[in-house]
């Protein structure tokens, strides 16, 4: 028998501060990666010294700071933000774990523009000292590879429009759309110059090294603004869950909160996929791992999804940086090293079934 | 009479099939109304245009005396508690918090105090204390049926629609469930329009049986009246045999 005292809203207000605590935690923790990002690389910066830079109280290493790797970890930060939220946003619409930006073809969308530009000569081409390829021109090759990401979402926009917005259809067309993209880089790559195919490859792996302020202006401007819309629409993201029908009852339409998701969420991911390449994995993985601590309640997915991509994204970048100095390894491919085996490690030591 | 809802004229289809043909009915307040008939007949179809999901091609849905286009999206979703065949829903969560979600018509930012005690409230009403913080897929069957009612009533609906309610319980959750379903709608007023494939049980608990087919109405009235072998048979096409005892019993002949 439940106790005369029982009280489900008091259970319920303890769950939620259980999450709040949570969300805190996820905070303190990026806080932290974030200051050991700014300390840690070729040359080591005392903690201390790091904030004082911060401050403007020390300027020995204003430039390395200034310069180098404060931009570098802020665009760590929200580049991982907006990709998770932009996965979490996406698995919720189309109601499927497996679904991520990347699914949709976004990113071979991206790819391509990218591919395109290099081919057709936009950026200047720089062997590096350590043998790697670089380019050093990205202006061009950042729009064409914009353009192409929004040229795949306009295409599940207008499909999914005029054949209805189930799941399925996003889906395959998501599918589709990738694979037609991948033909056409592997085409560019077979009649580009060996130059030219060095740098598709390295552009396609993604990589903080092209962070810059520019870029942390435009990522940071769309995470944020990415995040306040999906935060408002968390209840309507909970109804859709549970089933279109029921959800459109609640007046929430279905197929215009997919189509809006899904554009908004396809927006996010072009731009940072543009000015950092393919930084795989972060969208997909992070949704999970953030809804295995705190449950599908979007006001606290949301915003936990958020924290927990940036913290993979400054921690990988950490890791990229550390484990063969002073080769920068790109942090598209530490994400997946990294990400996977915790996703691994919580889906086989889960008590519940999530899906 | 109070006055629940009334379909006058009704026409509505998908694309350019018309499914549901000139139905007009009363599901008055306090009364449990059954929509009975061969799969196709329209009953979902029905149900769905009663909830504002599918707009009708002609005639009018007046919910107390209100045309139900007057309506504003939430407060038409505040009015109408709908259940549909079957939910499965994407990713689990807790029984409190789908509940929960339910209020959203009421919700702005994020739930207010009223919106946790009523979800309370109705976890109280229909017994859910144990389960209020399981996860929905981990409830049997007969479990999940009351919580997808305890949905519908956390917004305090003055109609209920039903898809199929019962269709996945056995005996005694189907009893149970009907029970708690007569007790609201007397207890409160409400309307209801419950579809089934279960003549028996729709026969034990209707106040009003509606015999629906191919789109069109083929009777209404009370149970014991409407339900004989011969009108049956039109319906379905089947010959049946009908028992009456205390309560009535269909059989296939």
């Amino acid at each position: 028998m439940t106790p005369l005292t029982y009280s489900a809203v008091a259970q319920y207000k303890r769950l939620s501060r259980k999450r709040f605590i949570i969300i805190l935690s996820l905070f303190f923790s990026l806080i932290l990666a974030f200051m050991a990002s700014l300390c840690t690389g070729s040359a080591h910066v005392p903690p201390l010294k790091a904030i004082a830079t911060l401050l403007g109280r020390e300027s020995d290493f204003d430039t390395i700071i200034w310069e180098i790797r404060l931009p570098r970890a802020l665009v760590a930060v929200f580049a991982g933000a907006g990709l998770a939220l932009a996965g979490a946003v996406t698995q919720a619409s189309v109601r499927n774990p497996m679904a991520s930006p990347f699914t949709l073809g976004i990113s071979s969308a991206s790819g391509f523009g990218a591919a395109l530009a290099i081919v057709l000569g936009a950026g200047r081409f720089i062997r590096t000292y350590l043998g790697g390829v670089t380019v050093s021109s990205y202006f061009l090759l950042i729009i064409s590879s914009f353009l192409f990401s929004l040229l795949a979402t306009f295409i599940i926009f207008f499909l999914a429009r005029f054949k209805g917005a189930t799941p399925e259809t996003i889906v395959l067309t998501g599918i589709a759309i990738s694979f037609l993209f991948s033909a056409l880089t592997s085409f560019t790559q077979y009649f580009g110059t060996t130059e030219q195919v060095a740098s598709i490859v390295f552009w396609l792996f993604g990589s903080l090294s092209k962070a810059s302020w520019n870029a942390f202006w435009a990522i940071f401007s769309v995470s944020v603004v990415a995040l306040a819309i999906f935060w408002r629409w968390s209840y309507k993201y909970n109804a859709l869950l549970l089933d279109d029908e029921f959800a459109r009852n609640l007046g929430v339409n279905p197929e215009t909160l997919r189509l809006a998701s899904m554009v908004l969420a396809s927006l996010v991911t072009a731009t940072i996929v543009s000015f950092l390449g393919i930084i795989a994995f972060v969208c997909l993985a992070a949704p999970h791992i953030a809804r295995m601590i705190v449950g599908s309640e979007h006001r606290y997915l949301i915003p936990a999804s958020a924290l927990v991509g940036a913290n993979i994204l400054v921690l990988s970048d950490i890791a990229s940086r550390m484990l063969l100095p002073p080769v920068i390894i790109p942090v598209g491919i530490i994400t997946s090293f990294l990400g996977a085996p915790v996703l691994l490690y919580l889906i086989l030591g889960k008590k519940r079934h999530w899906y | 009479m109070l006055e629940g809802l009334k379909i006058e004229n009704l026409s509505a289809g998908y694309g350019n099939r018309e499914i549901l043909k000139d139905v007009s009915l009363e599901a008055p307040e306090g009364e449990l109304v059954f929509l009975l008939g061969p799969n196709g007949a329209g009953k979902s179809t029905l149900l769905k245009c009663a909830a504002g999901l599918l707009r009708p091609r002609s005639g009018r849905l007046l919910l107390r005396g209100r045309d139900i286009r007057e309506a504003s999206s939430r407060e038409l979703s505040r009015l109408v508690g709908y259940v549909p065949q079957s939910m499965r829903p994407a990713f689990s969560t807790t029984v409190f918090e789908a509940i929960l979600t339910s209020r959203l018509p009421y919700i702005s930012w994020g739930p207010s105090k009223a919106d946790l005690e009523r979800t309370e409230e109705v976890i109280r009403e229909l017994g859910l204390e144990e389960l209020a913080f399981r996860y929905i897929n981990e409830l049997s069957g007969g479990e999940w049926q009351k919580v997808v009612l305890a949905m519908a009533l956390v917004k305090e609906p003055i109609l209920l629609l039903l898809d199929e309610p019962t269709s996945n319980l056995d005996l005694k959750h189907q009893v149970e469930a009907m029970r708690i379903l007569r007790d609201l709608v007397k207890g409160k007023s409400l309307s209801a329009v419950i579809t089934t494939h279960d003549i028996n049980l729709a026969s034990k608990y209707a106040d009003i049986i509606v015999l629906m087919k191919n789109g069109r109405i083929h009777a209404i009235g009370e149970p014991h009246r409407l339900l004989d072998g011969e009108t049956i048979r039109e319906v379905y096409g089947v010959k049946v045999e009908v028992i009456r005892g205390a309560s009535l019993f269909v059989s296939p002949a």
